[in-house]
């Protein structure tokens, strides 16, 4: 699936292991083990050296988003606004961390330092959609809503399968 | 040449030199942890950093080099200071263990922390944790008493390039580990440890087998017998402030029959019997048109590296066991017939230098019968720590022998502990096998010595032998190549996974000082010129087991027990 990458950088070039390793995040949305290894062997480095540098680089994820990522802004002007407690409500409801997935794969949280919306702080994202001036109250209502829809997708997909 | 100025002292330096490197030409010693002579400087460390006229904040002399009219001032009260600090932020986030501590009394940052009078906790706060990893059967890694200087990490990629630990992830949770964490034992790690050698800390250490050593010596009813490496009567001095190039044999006999071992052996019978066969073997291929280059198989390190990486080539490498496996496994058949014992009752200990032993003595096809030819590996240092149990004042032993007939040994199997040594024994062996004459010149300088890679080419009988010694594992990948490809000259190559060979092996005494690796080879020499006989062929012993039990070298017999096969394990990497 993602052999072609290869194919605009030169093998054993220490200098391509950046721009690789972000071609593979950009079709698998993480970098999967197996092509970690393609790439340590591509450009000729140990496999514990990229393994290295994908750790050290935030821009980096070693595993697979949910499917909804809620982004949890705390940037200056949100943590004003007690973005903390917003953090610690989500974390609470999805019961995992910022940086995790939910065991059910529908779910990916993370910290950003600024969001670009100070105006409305403190805020979230979910996916594409921002949610400001929220309070921790908001959270779970927020969460709830994308459960249900991503129940109704699955449900129609059933659907669909049984009609078939 | 470069004038400058260093505590006011005017030096000249070599253009191109580190700070550090003038400093300590003039007797100005400069404190250094991260820094490793030849590697990558890194300045990671900063505890050797120095105040440079001109220059805003300090510098780090160990990568930084000097320059015409540089004034240097390494002890000026900024520097200490600096100094001091990073010395108390390293204790502070690290274990406070020190007191039950393997590296207690050879610990770097212990040194530090009493050069620099730290006599306070002024930075109490979070300290890293980490699991320790003790998935291998050689070594442990305690990340916890990490201070991250990456010495590890540049012998690893550097000069043993086989790279199977590096730095991971950033700041408060960085680490040194394998990759995915998933522990040493599914990495590319071959477990040699020369890693070991070269922390500062106890972050990276043998996994002891001591334990198992004490039970068997207090249990009535094992008949435990100890066999010791070539290479370990040159180093343990050392731990006895001995002076470097101390040959200890007679006392080391004396301090393992004190201990309790029922019969002392010495693993150089083992090498004669290693060298009967591997020569034998080796002319054989060369007769019947077999696989060339073959590849010597003494050292465990290599054969892990070889089937974890080049499984392709594993036809080339002779098939006979290391010497101390060997050794057992005589120990075991032969011995164990002839005493009159049986063999679940042997227990076989090697001292060993070497760290990968461990992991060798517990490969499965290793074995007779279901009895491991080898039940414990014991490392130099583990065996200096028994011997300190033990009350025994080894400076002032008595010398002693081997016992016979496992203890005799020729100066050929002296020097197997140091590179080099092994192609020499076995010229020394096939010339002999091959023309039906003995060599007139024994020694071989040509493989002797510290070059990465030694060649030469040797006149038998009408057939020039062309042969190479691998000195270091980081050495070998050409060699690898060519005999992939089909394109290697040689017809034999030794290959050793530490550099210098077993006498800098990962199971060593730890310490520093660069004319370790010259002066422990020289005892190895030593002990081969002045040997009786000097060719594995004229060890009676060896020929009275030939005589008695195996018939001829190779033989059917021969080849079940001192023979063994290798494994495609490339899927430890490619998981």
């Amino acid at each position: 699936m993602h052999s072609h990458i290869f194919e605009n950088y030169e093998a054993k070039d220490k200098s391509c292991l950046i721009p690789l390793l972000q071609d593979v995040q950009c079709i698998y949305g993480y970098l999967p083990e197996a092509a970690l290894q393609e790439v340590a062997d591509y450009v000729g480095l140990p496999l514990s050296r990229v393994y290295g540098v994908a750790t050290f680089y935030n821009q980096f994820r070693l595993t697979p988003l949910g499917e909804n990522i809620i982004k949890v802004c705390r940037g200056t002007a949100c943590h004003v606004k007690s973005s903390a407690n917003i953090l610690f409500a989500v974390e609470t409801a999805l019961n995992i961390k910022a940086g995790q997935t939910t065991r059910d794969k529908k779910f990916t949280l993370e910290v950003v330092n600024c969001i670009g919306a100070c105006s409305i702080a403190p805020v979230i994202t979910v996916n594409d959609e921002y949610y400001g001036r929220i309070t921790v109250k908001d959270v779970p209502n927020i969460i709830k809503k994308y459960v249900k829809a991503s129940k109704q997708k699955e449900a129609d997909a059933q659907a669909e399968v049984s009609i078939a | 040449m470069v004038q400058l100025t260093i505590n006011k002292i005017k030096v000249n330096a070599e253009e191109g030199m580190t700070i550090l490197d003038a400093a300590k030409s003039v007797g100005i010693q400069i404190p250094t942890l991260c820094h490793l002579k030849d590697l990558t400087p890194t300045g990671a460390c900063r505890i050797c950093v120095v105040e440079v006229e001109g220059q805003r904040g300090l510098t780090p002399s160990c990568a930084y080099p000097v320059y015409e009219g540089m004034v240097v001032d390494t002890n000026s009260p900024r520097v200490r200071k600096a100094r001091k600090t990073i010395v108390e932020l390293l204790v502070e986030n690290h274990p406070q263990d020190c007191l039950v501590c393997v590296r207690n009394k050879n610990c770097e940052l212990q040194d530090l922390s009493e050069k620099y009078s730290v006599r306070e906790h002024r930075y109490i706060g979070e300290t890293k944790s980490h699991a320790i990893d003790v998935s291998s059967a050689s070594m442990e890694r305690d990340p916890a008493k990490c201070i991250l200087c990456g010495r590890c990490v540049r012998v690893c990629h550097e000069i043993q390039k086989v790279g199977a630990i590096d730095f991971t992830k950033r700041g408060f949770t960085s680490n040194v580990t394998t990759p995915y964490n998933k522990g040493l034992s599914i990495s590319d790690c071959i477990l040699c440890g020369q890693c070991i050698l070269v922390c500062p800390t106890a972050a990276l250490r043998e996994k002891s087998s001591l334990k198992e050593v004490t039970n068997a010596l207090n249990d009535k009813n094992k008949f435990t017998v100890v066999q010791i490496a070539p290479a370990i009567r040159a180093t343990l001095g050392e731990e006895f402030n001995m002076p470097l190039g101390s040959d200890v044999t007679g006392q080391l006999v004396t301090a393992l029959r004190r201990l309790g071992f029922k019969k002392v052996f010495d693993t150089n019978f083992g090498a004669d019997l290693t060298i009967i066969e591997e020569a034998t073997e080796l002319i054989n291929r060369i007769k019947n048109g077999e696989k060339l280059p073959m590849f010597t198989s003494c050292c465990p390190g290599w054969i892990k590296y070889v089937e974890q990486n080049r499984p392709e080539v594993l036809d080339h490498v002779s098939t006979c066991k290391s010497p101390h496996e060997m050794e057992g496994a005589v120990l075991k058949t032969y011995y164990a017939k002839k005493m009159g014992i049986n063999p679940k009752d042997v227990f076989v200990v090697s001292i060993m230098p070497c760290t990968v032993k461990k992991y060798e003595s517990n490969r499965g096809e290793l074995a007779e019968e279901n009895h491991p030819d080898v039940d414990a590996v014991l490392t130099t240092r583990e065996l200096v720590r028994l011997l300190k149990i033990a009350g025994i004042e080894f400076n002032d032993l008595p010398e002693d022998n081997f016992d016979s007939p496992l203890g005799e040994s020729t100066g050929a199997a002296a020097i197997f502990g140091a590179s080099g040594g092994v192609m020499e024994a076995a010229l020394r062996t096939a010339y002999y096998k091959l023309s039906g004459q003995e060599l007139d010149a024994m020694e071989f300088e040509a493989v002797r010595g510290f070059d990465g890679l030694k060649e030469a080419s040797v006149e038998v009988d009408g057939i020039t032998l062309n042969i190479a010694v691998v000195n270091g594992i980081g050495n070998v990948k050409n060699i690898l190549d060519a005999v992939e490809n089909g394109t290697s000259k040689y017809h034999f190559i030794e290959v050793m996974t530490c550099p210098g060979g077993c006498i800098n092996g990962g199971g060593q005494p730890i310490h520093q000082k660069p004319e370790k690796i010259q002066k422990r080879m020289k005892v190895l020499y030593q002990i081969d010129g002045k040997m009786k006989s000097r060719r594995s062929h004229e060890n009676e012993s060896v020929k009275t087991l030939y005589k008695e039990f195996f018939i001829e070298p190779n033989s059917h017999k021969a080849h079940e027990i001192l023979h063994t096969n290798y494994f495609d394990k490339s899927k430890i990497r490619n998981h």
